[in-house]
């Protein structure tokens, strides 16, 4: 096929076993599990950077508390079997951390609201507990007055997003995956009933498998095989102080979500959180940060860590989550277009689960059973309220 | 800290530009070391020459890539020694010219400031004092 968009380009277009569109987290770590089956894969990345949207831009929680009862089992799997060897696994070092993670509560109604979250916690086996204004400042001393309590849950941690994205990007390229960047994806088109071709900028790239990893651009991309996911974009915010002396290693949040984050290994804390006004900040496009979110991320910060009052901020930035209609991703293989597998609309907590994932998308993608159920994530789940 | 640097909190990152498609699996060669490996490129972060060479090799092929990589530039002075001579090292190593590259991306705040600072907006009288 000529495409006129590509004349005077050099024609990319080739065949693989599998074609995966997107090369964030979810894409590199899908990439990485199909070329460990032995599959050729080729991976089309519309950026001129590996990891350039939420893979870069998260704030890196390796969190089980506080899921969707539907996502827990993923995380938790993660948690238990994949983040504590991934480092040697990829042969880079990821940052994983597992100390913990503690949701503060200022008022009886944050209590409450975290007494829901440990207990659903527990149901589903998660080790999850409430703790005391006095054993809260026994594990982070750092922590304000107005603190009166919190949820705790040991096993959760952080890592480093971009280097663990990266890891995954590198592994997968050893491993003889041909990643192409800077390629703009037009549409999947199926032959004979089946996804598989990918029509691009640069060329189509035909797989017996297609496996869209695209996030928020994924509903465009799934629309020309007649497929919609319901997701939408929220622009949300974070910052990085620079290094400060070690304080405490676990993850924080609040049950009023005014923000959350950690110190990284590099001794900087990353912090994310949000204004109220970001239903509108993203409407113009792009990835900007606005001039009253960051100033509103501190003052919540200083609220619950005082001693950070004096730590600098060196950046700030922004990036987009693909926010999913009922909150938990779809990762799902499509009865309509066999050969597509869909692994999108992660709503801002696909990192900590990306390991898992791209075993799950993998195995979907070969026909293999699945290591965890995956029903939950249909991408044909969503119904009318009438 | 001027009132006006603290305002600067928009990074205008919208990227406009189509980047030529690029095929990562063409080969670099073998990388060679050289005499000067150890020379030191980022003095914040302690990123020598050595370091980026093998990063370009290891698939890092921007300097976004080799930012979050490495951490070059993305110390305490966000990258103003050292970018324009990563810029080179980078596209030696590729074969490219500098110009080739993307963009260094500058974020908020212009220079590190203290939360008290950056968050002390609203006890100046509201968001009209801005």
């Amino acid at each position: 096929m000529t495409d006129t968009r590509t004349e005077g380009v050099e024609a990319l277009g080739s065949t693989a076993d599998v074609i995966v569109v997107g090369a964030g987290v979810i894409g590199c770590a899908t990439a990485y599990n199909l070329a460990l089956r032995g599959r050729s894969v080729v991976v089309l990345e519309r950026d001129e950077s590996i990891g350039n949207g939420g893979s870069s831009r998260n704030g890196g929680g390796v969190r089980q508390s506080g899921r969707d009862a539907r996502e827990l089992p993923l995380a938790m799997y993660a948690v238990e079997h994949l983040w504590p060897s991934l480092s040697e696994e990829l042969g880079a070092d990821v940052e994983y951390v597992k100390r913990g993670n503690l949701r503060l509560g200022k008022t009886e109604h944050h209590l409450e609201v975290l007494r829901g979250l440990a207990k659903t916690g527990r149901e589903h086996g998660l080790d999850m507990r409430m703790l005391s204004t006095d054993e809260v400042r026994e594990l982070n001393p750092f922590l304000s007055d107005e603190v009166i309590g919190a949820s705790w849950c040991p096993t959760d941690g952080h890592a480093n997003p971009l280097r663990t994205t990266l890891a995954f990007y590198r592994r997968a390229r050893e491993l003889g995956v041909r990643f192409v960047t800077g390629v703009d994806v037009l549409g999947v088109r199926t032959v004979r009933g089946r996804a598989r071709q990918v029509v691009t900028s640069a060329g189509v790239f035909e797989g017996d498998e297609v496996v869209l990893a695209a996030g928020l651009g994924t509903r465009r991309l799934a629309a020309s095989v007649g497929i919609d996911v319901p997701m939408r974009g929220l622009l949300i915010e974070a910052l990085v102080t620079e290094a400060e002396p070690r304080m405490f290693p676990q993850m924080l949040g609040t049950a009023d979500a005014d923000f959350y984050g950690h110190q990284t290994e590099h001794g900087s804390f990353v912090f994310g959180g949000d204004s109220g006004l970001e239903e509108s900040n993203g409407y113009a496009g792009g990835v900007p940060t606005a001039s009253i979110t960051a100033p509103a991320i501190c003052r919540s910060i200083m609220k619950y860590v005082p001693r950070l009052a004096d730590a600098k901020i060196v950046r700030t930035w922004a990036g987009w989550e693909d926010e999913c209609a009922d909150g938990v991703p779809v990762i799902s293989t499509v009865d309509e277009v066999p050969g597509l597998t869909l692994a999108c609309a992660f709503t801002g907590h696909g990192f900590g689960i990306s390991p898992i994932v791209g075993r799950l998308v993998a195995e979907l993608c070969c026909g293999e059973k699945t290591t965890l159920d995956v029903t939950a994530f249909r991408y044909d789940r969503f119904r009318a309220w009438a | 800290m001027s009132d006006e640097a603290v305002r600067m909190t928009t990074n205008g990152a919208s990227r406009s530009f189509s980047p030529a498609p690029l095929d990562r699996s063409r080969g670099l060669g073998d990388f060679v070391p050289a005499p000067d490996e150890d020379v030191l490129v980022c003095r914040c972060e302690e990123v020598t020459k050595g370091d980026i060479r093998r990063a370009v090799h290891d698939g890092m092929y921007t300097m976004t890539e080799v930012r979050r990589y490495l951490r070059v530039g993305m110390g305490l002075c966000q990258g103003q020694s050292c970018t324009k001579l990563v810029r080179r090292i980078m596209a030696a190593e590729l074969g490219v010219s500098p110009a080739a590259l993307d963009a260094e991306t500058s974020r908020a705040p212009m220079r590190p400031v203290e939360m008290r600072v950056l968050g002390n907006e609203e006890a100046a009288g509201g968001a009209d004092a801005r």
